[in-house]
């Protein structure tokens, strides 16, 4: 079966007046249908520009990236774009905010608005349709950030550490609900990350990243001892340690 | 232990209060005291009222204008200019920074040109703006716009090109294009910005009329200054400059309440 997304010897360089960067080296990985991958590295391996790069906010210098032809047929916007903070406009109401995309698109139509109030209600913001950005905990502000993602409908996910700007539990909060609002809607996602943690309990597999230019380490499938997966069920998996290790390893070496 | 608390709170409450009621009276008072000197002055001789006029003849030139309305033809003269002047340059100033923000080229090429006409004096013009334009109110308009546009659009462009690089690439994750940024992020951002640009702008529209009245006009409170200081009507100038000072505060109280009244909107708390 073809993947959701192939990525085939990408390479990419930044150019500034002091020089040029290379960031991304030849760099190949694929992402399947309903498959969590969770990208980790060093800082600074490009892991990043990865992201932009599928989303088409920059081009290959070299390579080809390929979006299957599903995800770009049923769906108003294939690629859906989390950044690390939530960046909700502090003058419009979560509401407001929540309809951005589907404004800037065209696409207010009743199906839409009414998919946003359904997940309004069930992400626990119903209550805060007309309050504003600064009245919401973290964890609420980051929820109403993927509705905002999630209205667009997009088939693949991209999560740029969407969890960072958060306090420790928090995170664990955010992630756990994330992790099943993408799952029971059946998407795919890629998570940029730089806590190992996370990426484990998150996602299926793992691709690790060198240093730069970044280019593929390794590829690690998460196989956890559990009925039914979880973020935070995860964490306590018996092989959790295991990845842990491992991938703690690849990282320093 | 709570009950200190209360008292020393209240206090504490008290005193503010206390002092907020001194100045407000020392303003007042200060206020009182300077007609009341300029009144004494020129009564007792110490001050000549044909050339320093005083409260009184001022009161009574402003009652004997307005019982035949001139001065409110005055008044209304200047105050229609200032706002024409304000309005245009709050409209060709968004539109320019807009232009200038959409192309950065643009921008970078103009960039010495604006600094140094907004450095110009530009009450040095006025007299250029006689000759090309004549002895009307379109010298007085353009005399005001030329004061403010500059900065205006230094500002607003500086303003819109500082909006956080963030936002502008949440616009973009979202499928939008250059022209959805400017209206869901750029403009509603700014618009605190813009606001407080207009409240030094109209006091500076206010400023360019006066000298263009003063050059060329047959209305005005400028002219009336100008008129008054040639004829040695002394009563008429300083009534005007009184009139002046009312209008210039009450211009910037007003732009104040608008600027309350739209970061109150903007910080509006709706049940929930």
């Amino acid at each position: 079966m073809k993947p959701l997304l192939d990525v085939q010897n990408v390479s990419y360089t930044y150019h500034t007046v002091s020089g040029e960067t290379k960031a991304l080296d030849r760099l190949s990985f694929q992402v399947h249908f309903n498959e969590f991958l969770g990208i980790v590295g060093p800082s600074g391996c490009g892991k990043s520009t990865i992201l932009s790069l599928i989303f088409g906010l920059i081009s290959p210098e070299a390579g080809t990236i390929t979006i299957h032809d599903a995800l770009c047929n049923h769906h108003a916007m294939p690629i859906g774009y989390m950044l690390q903070k939530d960046h909700l406009l502090e003058w419009r109401t979560i509401y407001e905010n929540v309809l951005l995309g589907l404004e800037i698109n065209h696409q207010l139509t009743p199906a839409r608005i009414k998919a946003v109030h359904q997940m309004l209600n069930d992400y626990g913001l119903e209550h805060f349709k007309s309050a504003h950005p600064s009245q919401l905990s973290g964890g609420m502000r980051q929820r109403a950030a993927l509705i905002r993602t999630l209205a667009l409908n997009p088939g693949l996910l991209l999560l740029d550490e969407p969890f960072s700007a958060l306090d420790y539990q928090t995170r664990l909060n955010v992630s756990e609900d994330i992790y099943t609002i993408l799952r029971k809607k059946h998407k795919s996602a890629i998570l940029v990350t730089h806590d190992i943690a996370e990426a484990i309990s998150f996602c299926d597999r793992i691709l690790v990243m060198t240093h730069r230019p970044g280019t593929v380490k390794e590829v690690v499938s998460i196989e956890l001892s559990l009925k039914e997966k979880t973020p935070l069920k995860a964490r306590s998996a018996k092989e959790f340690q295991d990845y842990f290790n491992r991938l703690w390893g690849d990282l320093n070496d | 232990m709570t009950e200190p608390t209360i008292s020393s709170q209240k206090a504490y409450l008290d005193q503010l209060k206390r002092r907020k009621k001194q100045i407000l009276f020392s303003q007042i008072f200060i206020c009182f005291l300077f007609i009341f000197l300029w009144e004494l002055g020129t009564r007792v001789g110490w001050l000549n009222d044909f050339i320093f006029s005083s409260p009184s003849r001022i009161l009574f030139t402003f009652v004997h204008m307005a019982s035949d309305g001139t001065i409110f033809y005055h008044i209304g003269i200047t105050l229609f200019e200032t706002f024409l002047s304000f309005f245009i340059v709050l409209a060709a100033g968004i539109f320019l920074s807009i232009l200038l923000w959409w192309n950065r080229t643009v921008a970078a090429v103009l960039e010495p040109y604006l600094i140094t006409l907004n450095s110009l004096p530009k009450t040095a013009l006025a007299p250029i703006f006689i000759v090309w334009l004549g002895n009307n109110m379109k010298t007085i308009i353009v005399c005001a716009v030329s004061l403010a546009i500059f900065s205006t659009v230094i500002n607003l462009t500086t303003s819109f090109i500082q909006t956080d690089p963030d936002k502008l690439l949440l616009i973009r994750t979202l499928g939008g294009n250059r022209k959805d940024m400017l209206k869901k992020v750029i403009i509603p951002g700014s618009i605190p910005n813009i606001i407080s640009n207009m409240k030094v702008n109209i006091g500076l529209c206010l400023v360019g009329v006066i000298i263009g009245e003063f050059l060329s006009a047959n209305a005005g409170l400028g002219y009336l200054i100008v008129y008054g200081s040639q004829v040695f009507k002394l009563d008429w100038v300083l009534m005007s400059i009184v009139i002046l000072c009312v209008i210039a505060t009450a211009l910037y109280g007003f732009l104040g309440l608008i600027e309350k009244l739209i970061s109150r909107e903007q910080a509006r708390h709706p049940s929930d």
